[in-house]
């Protein structure tokens, strides 16, 4: 008896993740096209293709999600950086942690989208506004993975270093880094949701550019599927930079066998 | 034996340890040779490993002095103790070959090669450690520890995780490299009769003194036969209080 060999594997095939977007969309463009959903209410698929293509063509959907991108990476940046320099400050020094941890704790637990009345008191609808919320929110998970990551590393191999005279800056870079980039890691796939969801909420209510804004400005004249490719581009460019975060994870963690793919 | 004058020479004197209130190590006062290899046997908690981490220089002690290589200026200096501890504390992201370059002066390649040679790694210097088995990464924990040449080489009961067969491999390496390279071993283990396999003396600490301090006077290879069966039971008997005058002595302090 021949048995046909299985050549493709469902749980494998890099396709598999896909399928359920895919059902979603041919569910919408069905019920959208029936009349079951009424166009004022969510727009046809292929209506939202083709506002994409006038857009791209137009040059204003490239325009906006540069200008939100560069707002992304710069307050990630901004917030995520002085996040692992303290993390790795108060990671080091008990001092410093007793000096300054309560009062990040505290700062942590204000919902950072509660200022935005603030800001935009301060700022008005300036980059200003973005900036300081995208890294307020991107702060805190980097401050406390790198915090923890460090504060867990195991101490047998900062001995063992130090037995092998590692000290000050090599103490650093060959064990004490590597050790908490796992954590570390953890922490910016984190940030990088909150990035997007704050500039998301910013640039509804305080902007006049941006994908926020053409989601929120599309509203106005009624242009359902201009909101709705909004939203869409905001799903794959949050599973775009998910994405990139996850190879970061398997390039920095390949010594690691929860990452490593295959090495033999 | 070994050669002389490339190890270590070590010198206790009056050392004590407390930690708070509690004592640990009473008073230790030890002299131990260029080369030889010392076994510091006793049950756990006695102060063993302690006196490891003082000689280490990983503590401080209390009191006392601790001298390494005192007559011999020229090759004092902690560079040259090295530990293998009881886990082999490798780095788990660094290659075996970057994680034994860690031991070499200057993170030097061919030097890091050579050491893993020695342990008969050579092949398994591009993996990373989490594939490799416990004893072979005792194995490059080893060469990290030996690719510096050092004059001293503390073992803190670096075989305990080890099962029994993979133990006499090491153990047997571990007095090959000893017996080529001539460098001083401390070797910390609860293990008696690896004591007296491997060590040129043997030194017992029971509650933070040193209470026998016994040669072994066995040809190396040692076999297992009844001057072994002498030694061992000896040092067994002094550890467990089935001694004689032990007896007697507790009989005495009764009024």
């Amino acid at each position: 008896m021949s048995k046909p060999k299985i050549k493709y594997n469902f749980w494998v095939s890099p396709i598999t993740p896909w399928l359920l977007p895919v059902v979603l969309l041919l569910a919408w463009h069905v019920l959208t096209v029936t009349g079951i959903i009424p166009a004022n209410k969510l727009p046809q698929p292929l209506q939202v293709v083709k506002e994409l293509i006038v857009s791209v063509k137009s040059g204003v959907l490239l325009d906006n999600i540069a200008i939100s991108a560069r707002r992304a990476l710069l307050g990630f940046l901004i917030g995520g950086g002085i996040g692992f320099v303290l993390g790795l400050i108060n990671g080091f020094s008990s001092k410093a942690e007793i000096l300054m941890d309560s009062s990040v704790q505290m700062i942590r637990n204000v919902p950072h989208l509660a200022l935005i009345p603030l800001v935009i008191m301060w700022f008005g609808i300036g980059e200003e506004v973005k900036l300081l919320l995208v890294s307020l929110g991107v702060f805190f998970p980097i401050y406390l993975n790198t915090f923890h990551g460090i504060r867990s590393i195991d101490r047998g191999l900062i001995e063992m270093a130090k037995v092998y005279g590692l000290k000050g800056l090599d103490l650093y870079k060959e064990v004490i880094l590597p050790g908490a980039l796992p954590s570390i890691l953890v922490g910016i796939r984190y940030s990088l949701g909150i990035m997007w969801l704050t500039l998301i909420v910013a640039e509804t209510v305080a902007a006049d550019s941006g994908i926020g804004y053409m989601a929120m400005n599309a509203r106005e004249f009624m242009q359902l599927d201009i909101t709705v490719l909004s939203i869409i581009i905001y799903a794959l460019l949050g599973k775009l930079s998910d994405s990139i975060a996850k190879g970061l994870e398997r390039w920095l963690l390949q010594w690691n066998p929860n990452y490593s793919v295959a090495k033999k | 034996m070994s050669e002389i004058g490339k190890g270590a020479m070590l010198c206790l004197n009056h050392v004590r340890k407390y930690f708070g209130e509690k004592r640990i190590l009473q008073q230790v006062d030890l002299t131990i040779e260029r080369g030889e290899f010392i076994a510091v046997v006793g049950r756990s908690g006695c102060g063993k490993s302690t006196l490891l981490r003082l000689i280490a220089g990983l503590e401080q002690p209390s009191e006392g002095l601790i001298s390494i290589n005192e007559n011999d200026p020229a090759t004092s200096g902690s560079g040259h103790t090295r530990v293998l501890f009881q886990e082999a504390r490798l780095l788990p992201w660094k290659t075996v070959l970057q994680n034994v370059r860690i031991g070499t002066p200057g993170k030097d390649k061919a030097k890091a090669a050579e050491a893993l040679n020695l342990v008969g790694l050579s092949e398994r210097e591009d993996d990373w450690p989490h594939f490799l088995s416990g004893g072979q990464k005792q194995r490059v924990a080893l060469a990290r520890a030996l690719a510096s040449k050092p004059t001293l080489l503390l073992l803190d009961e670096p075989l305990g995780a080890l099962d029994a067969l993979t133990r006499i491999e090491m153990q047997q390496l571990i007095e090959r490299l000893w017996l080529e390279q001539g460098f001083t071993v401390i070797l910390v283990t609860h293990d008696v009769s690896e004591a007296v396999a491997l060590a040129d003396r043997v030194i017992l600490i029971e509650d933070g003194v040193i209470s026998l301090d016994k040669r072994i006077a066995l040809d190396r290879p040692r076999e297992r036969d009844s001057g072994f069966a002498y030694y061992e039971n000896l040092i067994l008997n002094k550890v467990l209080g089935r001694e004689e005058p032990l007896f007697q002595r507790t009989a005495g302090y009764t009024i």
